[in-house]
């Protein structure tokens, strides 16, 4: 069953055409990785999914129900988590507090009813000592793993993760990719903008490569890899 | 507040401090209650200026330090809840107790359209826009003429003196009249000042307020988390516009003088009170109670300096901001974790938990 679908959105900044007619859809838990270059749309593509901007044309359905001018606070009360690139947190309220103005707003409960589960992702994504800490005396990879673990308390059916590998040593990385991949299992559909590609294809089903705000391959990704545009647009290999 | 949650879990807001500052404030008002019978009338007027002066800061403080609402026009709430509770005791004769109970439901009106326009306005844009919707309310009051015009007019003497409770003050104590109605205005400053902080202490602590610091925090955020930054900062701006136009009606209830120029004072109404919560700690419950003690000391000490006062209030905001950006209650609160509203969840117990890092207000 599809849970999102795009059909030819796009969007421009004056001259500059950040998207283009973009089509593609993620089905109920499904995996699908995003690739491509820097400067290629991916973010803004995370934007336009999240409504954080609107689309000038095209469609974005959601769970069965068109999205596309509906504001971001609604699409995460219909279910869409997202991680920000550059890490955002509410530095002055505790890495607990953060996960419950998630916990009790994104996923509609009183206050006392997200403390358990709160608790519950805070040790999963190994944040439970930093529980109490201000949120902005927290390092890099901390405010990383409290961007992924915000949105896990609004109980997400669709999780949007940007780049939350970047900068991570080989040890971080494969217990980050053994918590998407949980996450992943337990149902909830994953859209992952990610750099470090074993990273990406150890946990989705399908890659999209994006260049210049357009669509350049969507499919299995061995096949995506193998192909020779994407070779020379992402890896920018000469053939 | 204590919440057990199973796997030995706890949630915890109070603190030690915390419960003895709630009995203090409990002493405090039960003390202030008794006021007009311990010390002079003139001191009960101070206490009285006080009290209003707190109530504005209280109601900025949320406005900016929680809401991101930087507004250098709510002296439009104070003029229009004045006039509104002169309009109803001169031309209709409404007693003034509930002409400044309309005052406040009237400004709560006026704060629809205001925000209409305001909200379309970003970071400074706005604050300009709040102050020139308060030049435009204050340019309508200098036409009214059944209400004085630019010059302005007086209450009547017989409606401060038939006031609700005068005459029982008078029977119960022999209080003089102009004694007993100071006394009536100086208890409901006193109350509307304690409702103030009751309910925004309240509010903080609630899940609403929980999502209020996430939307002062980071607003982009907030809503991709869920919350409705838009309906809550507006819900705030209508709250803060209804205690701003009882403390306004309250101020000249006691005043009985009013004219265009001084209700609407944007030095008066606004500067005054922003300097007040800004030395005293912005995002802070206590911040502006430590403020509003210290600009009056101020005043007392420099009112001969004429504008050499003003100058020095200005230095001392400067230097405050330049060594205690959060006010002094928050470096004070920032060394030592004291905090008298604590507002923080702190979770307690379970597998691994430090208390980690300094308390922040």
């Amino acid at each position: 069953m599809t849970l999102l679908q795009l059909d030819g959105v796009s969007k421009r900044f004056g001259a500059l055409t950040v998207a283009e007619a973009i089509s593609f859809s993620v089905g109920e838990g499904e995996a699908l990785g995003i690739i491509g270059p820097n400067g290629a749309g991916k973010s803004t593509l995370f934007n336009l999914i999240n409504g954080t901007i609107a689309a000038d044309s095209g469609t974005v359905r959601f769970a069965g129900t068109d999205v596309t001018r509906t504001p971001p606070m609604a699409r995460c009360l219909a279910g869409m988590g997202r991680t920000f690139q550059i890490p955002q947190p509410f530095e002055k309220l505790t890495v607990f507090e953060n996960l419950l103005v998630a916990g009790s707003f994104g996923a509609r409960r009183s206050e006392a009813d997200a403390y358990d589960r709160c608790a519950e992702i805070l040790h999963d994504t190994g944040l439970i000592d930093k529980a109490n800490v201000p949120a902005g005396g927290l390092t890099l990879l901390q405010r990383k793993r409290l961007e992924l673990a915000r949105a896990l308390a609004t109980e997400p059916r669709l999780l949007l993760l940007d780049e939350i590998a970047g900068g991570l040593t080989e040890g971080e990385c494969l217990s980050l990719v053994a918590t998407i991949r949980a996450i992943h299992v337990k149902g909830v559909a994953v859209i992952w903008i990610e750099h470090v590609l074993h990273a990406l294809t150890s946990v989705v089903e399908r890659l999209l490569v994006l260049n210049f705000g357009r669509v350049i391959g969507i499919g299995a990704p061995a096949e995506i890899m193998a192909s020779r545009e994407v070779k020379e647009i992402y890896l920018g290999i000469e053939i | 507040m204590t919440i057990a949650i199973p796997s030995a879990l706890k949630v915890e807001t109070r603190t030690k401090v915390s419960s003895i500052s709630l009995f203090v404030a409990f002493a405090v008002l039960a003390l202030g209650l008794a006021a007009p019978f311990l010390v002079s009338r003139g001191a009960v007027q101070d206490l009285f200026f006080i009290l209003t002066m707190l109530v504005l800061a209280q109601s900025w403080n949320l406005l900016a330090g929680y809401a991101g609402l930087i507004s250098v026009g709510q002296q439009v709430f104070v003029g229009f809840g004045a006039y509104a509770m002169f309009g109803a005791v001169i031309l209709l004769g409404v007693d003034p107790l509930l002409a400044i109970l309309i005052a406040g439901l009237l400004s709560v009106l006026l704060a629809i359209p205001t925000a209409f326009f305001t909200f379309r306005l970003y970071g400074p844009y706005f604050a300009i826009g709040t102050w020139v919707v308060a030049e435009v309310v204050r340019l309508l009051f200098a036409q009214w003429k059944a209400l004085g015009g630019g010059t302005g007019t007086s209450l009547p003497r017989e409606a401060v003196r038939d006031m609700v409770g005068v005459s029982l003050l008078r029977d119960l104590f022999g209080m003089k009249p102009a004694q007993a109605s100071d006394a009536i205005t100086y208890w409901l400053a006193l109350m509307l000042a304690a409702a103030t902080i009751g309910f925004i202490y309240r509010l903080l602590r609630s899940k609403q307020g929980l999502g209020l610091a996430a939307v002062r925090d980071n607003e982009q955020a907030a809503r991709a988390v869920g919350v409705d930054a838009r309906r809550m900062k507006a819900l705030v701006y209508l709250a803060t516009a209804f205690l701003t136009g009882l403390a306004g009606a309250l101020i000249y209830a006691q005043k009985a003088r009013i004219s265009p120029d001084a209700a609407f004072s944007v030095t008066d109404w606004t500067a005054y009170v922003i300097f007040i919560v800004v030395i005293g700690g912005i995002g802070t419950v206590e911040g502006p109670i430590l403020g509003v003690i210290l600009f009056f000391l101020l005043q007392n000490f420099m009112a001969d300096y004429g504008s050499w006062y003003l100058l020095m209030l200005g230095l001392a905001g400067i230097l405050v901001m330049l060594f205690a950006p959060r006010g002094l209650w928050g470096a004070f609160s920032d060394r030592t974790g004291i905090q008298l509203f604590p507002v923080r969840r702190t979770l307690i117990g379970g597998p691994s938990i430090h208390q980690g890092g300094s308390s922040h207000g």
